[in-house]
């Protein structure tokens, strides 16, 4: 009986085998990138903005403070985006011509609200307040980044439910003074776990398997 | 479920003609606890003339809170000295006249307590953005500032009156740096 394979089919299964695994191997790849890269989190993408806004400016350049526009982020769950009066304060004056600040003065005219797109946000389904953060020892920058050479605003972390884990497994990881939390140039000291422990201590930030449960952020 | 057909902060309506799912309270409406009909706290003002005198008790903590507010709110302008030599006003805003002239050091508290509700001139009004127990601290920092620029030397306590007449010296630390940002040095220290 003649043989039913040639010699050669040893080595296609070889090859078939070995392109069977890349495929997979790339499919999960592409897999994971898309559900953990910025195409599904929209991490480090601008979006359009009616005013080309500037923090890299108003933040970086002028030192503002981020209470002067986001008044509610200490007291509330949400950080409030300012009104238009709060620009006019300065602007009634400053590039007061400026066609880049047409639709602030239109605004403030018509008193129709300005449409900011909005560039952080997580499902109706967690549960997120900024006031308990700020109130433990977390600043603004542990999340959102470096605020104050963004000349356009951009999520700088992916906002997935394992980067909230990660910080709640272990706070002391990031936590800082509370006198700090406004700084936009704070550099973690050396002894950082150290200082971490004694803030949780100081703060009575929960344990973690408190803040881990999934009824904190989903109930 | 991404986005539940609910209202969040700041969520636009489709429903009310203005977009806003935030709705102003009808005019007239009082809320619980906020009858506010303590003129002197909530207008500045008794009778009509402006008060004198701090109608919040007076606390280091009141202090305290009143600097971090002013140093937020309205050093931009006023720079944190006092001045008015703020960085919005290197920028091109109007000057604002210093705290530290004997007008202002006359004014009753009220006057300021009237000009961050109200506005002044040039100067817009932070009414929405400083709520009245935060004006009150502000106004009692101003207070401190003004006589940290003018304190007798009578003030100082007897062990160190000695130092009054030795250099103003500043942490080594501090010289041959800029200022760090929002810190505006008063002119006579700058490094
Ligand atoms: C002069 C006013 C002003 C100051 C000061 C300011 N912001 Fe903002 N911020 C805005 C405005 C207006 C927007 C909305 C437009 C945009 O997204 O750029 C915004 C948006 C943001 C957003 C994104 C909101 C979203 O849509 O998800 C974050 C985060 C933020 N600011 C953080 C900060 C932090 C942190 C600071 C202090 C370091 C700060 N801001 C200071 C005015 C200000
Ligand atoms: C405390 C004063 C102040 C406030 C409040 C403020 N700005 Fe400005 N803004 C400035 C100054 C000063 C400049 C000029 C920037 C410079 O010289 O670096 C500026 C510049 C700008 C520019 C020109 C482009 C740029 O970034 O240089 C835009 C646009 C702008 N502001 C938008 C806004 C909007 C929108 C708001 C309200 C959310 C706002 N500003 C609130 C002071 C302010
Ligand atoms: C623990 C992380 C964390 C910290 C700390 C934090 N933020 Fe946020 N911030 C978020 C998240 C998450 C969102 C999106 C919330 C949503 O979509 O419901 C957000 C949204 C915002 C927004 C958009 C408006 C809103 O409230 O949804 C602004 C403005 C903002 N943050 C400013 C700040 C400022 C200013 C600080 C510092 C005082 C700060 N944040 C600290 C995580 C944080
Ligand atoms: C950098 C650290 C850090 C990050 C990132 C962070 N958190 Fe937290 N979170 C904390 C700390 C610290 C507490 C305070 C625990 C306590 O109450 O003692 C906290 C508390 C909370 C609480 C409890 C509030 C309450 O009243 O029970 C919720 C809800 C929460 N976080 C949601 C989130 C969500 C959602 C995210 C991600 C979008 C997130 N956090 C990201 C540090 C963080
Ligand atoms: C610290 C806050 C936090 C805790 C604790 C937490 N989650 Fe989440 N969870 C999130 C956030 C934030 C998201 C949204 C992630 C995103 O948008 O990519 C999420 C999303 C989810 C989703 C939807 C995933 C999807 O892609 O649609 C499920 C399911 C979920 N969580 C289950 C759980 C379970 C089960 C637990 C307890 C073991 C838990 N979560 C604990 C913050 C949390
Ligand atoms: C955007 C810049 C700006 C900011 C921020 C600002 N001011 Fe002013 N302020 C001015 C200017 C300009 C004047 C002078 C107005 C005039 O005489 O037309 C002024 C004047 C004043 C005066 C003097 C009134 C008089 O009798 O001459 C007081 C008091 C004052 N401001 C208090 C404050 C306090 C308190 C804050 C913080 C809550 C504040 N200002 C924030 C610009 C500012």
């Amino acid at each position: 009986m003649p043989q039913l394979f040639p010699h050669s089919a040893n080595s296609s299964v070889r090859v078939s085998l070995v392109i069977l695994v890349t495929v997979v191997a790339a499919l999960a790849w592409v897999g994971v990138s898309y559900q953990y890269g910025p195409y599904t989190t929209r991490q480090g993408q601008t979006r359009e903005q009616p005013v080309p806004f500037s923090h890299a400016h108003h933040v970086g350049g002028l030192g503002l403070d981020c209470r002067y526009c986001h008044t509610s982020v200490e007291g509330s769950s949400f950080a409030g985006i300012p009104p238009t009066k709060t620009c006019m304060n300065c602007h009634a004056q400053i590039w007061s011509g400026s066609s880049m600040l047409a639709p602030v003065r239109d605004s403030f005219r018509t008193g129709e609200s300005i449409r900011w797109t909005k560039v952080h946000d997580l499902p109706d389904f967690v549960y997120f307040q900024h006031d308990i953060h700020i109130a433990k020892g977390v600043g603004c920058q542990s999340c959102h980044g470096d605020v104050d050479r963004m000349p356009l605003m951009y999520q700088a972390k992916s906002l997935q439910m394992r980067w909230c884990l990660d910080c709640h497994r272990a706070p002391e990881k990031y936590l800082r003074p509370k006198d700090q939390i406004f700084n936009t140039e704070y550099t973690y000291p050396a002894n950082q776990l150290a200082l971490g422990r004694q803030l949780i201590q100081q703060y009575h930030v929960r344990s973690p398997q408190d803040i881990t449960s999934c009824s904190t952020c989903h109930h | 479920m991404y986005n539940q057909p609910k209202y969040v902060p700041m969520r636009p309506s489709t429903f009310f003609r203005d977009g806003r799912s935030e709705r102003p309270a009808v005019p007239g409406t009082v809320a619980r606890d906020e009858l506010n009909d303590n003129d002197a706290v909530y207008q500045g003002r008794v009778g009509g003339s402006l008060v004198d005198t701090l109608p919040v008790p007076l606390t280091p903590e009141l202090l305290a809170r009143g600097r971090e507010r002013y140093n937020i709110f309205c050093a931009p302008c006023h720079a944190r000295v006092g001045d008015g030599n703020g960085m919005i006003v290197q920028r091109g805003f109007s000057r604002p006249p210093t705290f530290h002239q004997d007008r202002l050091r006359n004014a009753p508290v009220g006057h300021f307590f009237d000009v961050i509700t109200h506005g002044w001139g040039a100067m817009p009004d932070y009414a929405a953005q400083v709520p009245v127990a935060d004006r009150w601290a502000i106004v009692a920092y101003i207070r401190a500032l003004q006589l940290s620029q003018h304190a007798p030397a009578s003030l100082v306590p007897a062990d160190h009156q000695a130092d009054l007449n030795q250099p103003l010296r500043l942490p080594a630390t501090e010289f041959g740096k800029a200022a760090p940002h929002g810190v505006d040095y008063p002119k006579e220290v700058q490094p």
